[in-house]
């Protein structure tokens, strides 16, 4: 990169108010990396105990999801293993609120089966996501990667929000999901 | 039988299973990527205790966070006690949250309104 785009890059950080944000391979490591610096940085930001928790809970669920659900790109070159797991994640302060971004690839199937989800929880009020949880905790198998199926639904529960989210085309048998969270 | 002591870490929480008291005490946090393999010694520990347990058994359960993976695995361990639970030993549940932790608070229904067990849900200052 040339000066320039540094200091362009620098400035639109500043300007969207990043706190911390990763663009590579999601390992167990760098998660709890991750959560440490965003626990040290609530707290020098004087954050109320119930927002840290909240985030903080966010947080986890977004990183993990990213960890567990994450897909290869295709591409011509040869790809190493190692930058399987690889994605983009952002947590940003805007007027008072947190917000969490995510960006990955995801192959076309799975990206179907999560928008019908998305679409499904995005209709719910408080009173029927707690039920849709408490229903999918009680009678839901766990996989064998010890994902429940509930993280999108906590997601939006603990936030308040809906959650805004994109499928952008890449080739026959990719999308690139971007998610956003504001959390209240 | 021998007690299950397990230390704490960045994403486990301390477990003290005391087989002579008859308490069960899961503390700090549990958000592991996978809790599968985490609780499973614990459910394992449970089954052997439920062979010959105390009259009377108290569970503690005093998390800051848990992870959704975590939390299926919880409802697993409490299922395993209702099981154990009957003309041997009575199992009662004791789920404590933070003052003003309204998603630990609510986290504690979700659980009361599935498990049969007596289950408290007590606020307390600080975990």
């Amino acid at each position: 990169m040339i000066k320039n785009d540094i200091y362009e890059l620098y400035q639109t950080m500043e300007r969207e108010n990043i706190l911390l944000s990763f663009k590579g391979v999601v390992t167990s490591e760098l998660l709890t990396s991750v959560l440490s610096i965003m626990e040290s940085k609530m707290d020098y930001m004087e954050e109320s105990p119930k927002t840290k928790k909240k985030v903080f809970n966010v947080l986890v669920e977004c990183l993990q999801n990213l960890y567990h659900h994450i897909d290869v790109e295709e591409s011509e070159r040869n790809i190493e293993r190692i930058e399987v797991k690889s994605a983009l994640f952002m947590i940003s302060k805007k007027d008072d609120n947190f917000v969490i971004q995510t960006g990955n690839y995801i192959d076309v199937e799975s990206a179907e089966d999560l928008e019908s989800k998305l679409i499904q929880i995005n209709g719910m009020d408080k009173d029927e996501l707690k039920k849709f949880y408490q229903d999918v905790l009680n009678n839901g198998k766990m996989s064998e990667k010890g994902t429940a199926g509930l993280g999108m639904i906590d997601i939006a529960r603990k936030s308040g929000n809906k959650l805004e989210y994109l499928f952008l085309p890449v080739n026959e048998s990719s999308r690139f999901f971007c998610l956003t969270i504001k959390i209240d | 039988m021998e007690n299950l002591q397990l230390e704490g870490s960045a994403k486990t929480p301390s477990i003290h299973f005391d087989a002579a008291a008859g308490k069960l005490e899961l503390k700090g946090r549990s958000i592991p990527e996978n809790s599968v393999e985490f609780y499973k010694p614990l459910n394992e520990w449970i089954d052997a205790y439920g062979k010959s347990p105390q009259a009377e058994t108290a569970v503690d359960v005093k998390l800051e966070y848990f992870n959704t993976s975590s939390s299926k695995c919880i409802l697993d361990l409490f299922k395993k006690l209702e099981s154990i639970s009957g003309s041997k030993t009575s199992v009662t549940v004791n789920w404590f949250f933070e003052e003003d932790d309204e998603d630990m608070e609510e986290a504690g229904q979700d659980y009361q309104a599935i498990i049969g067990l007596p289950f408290n849900i007590i606020e307390v200052e600080e975990i």
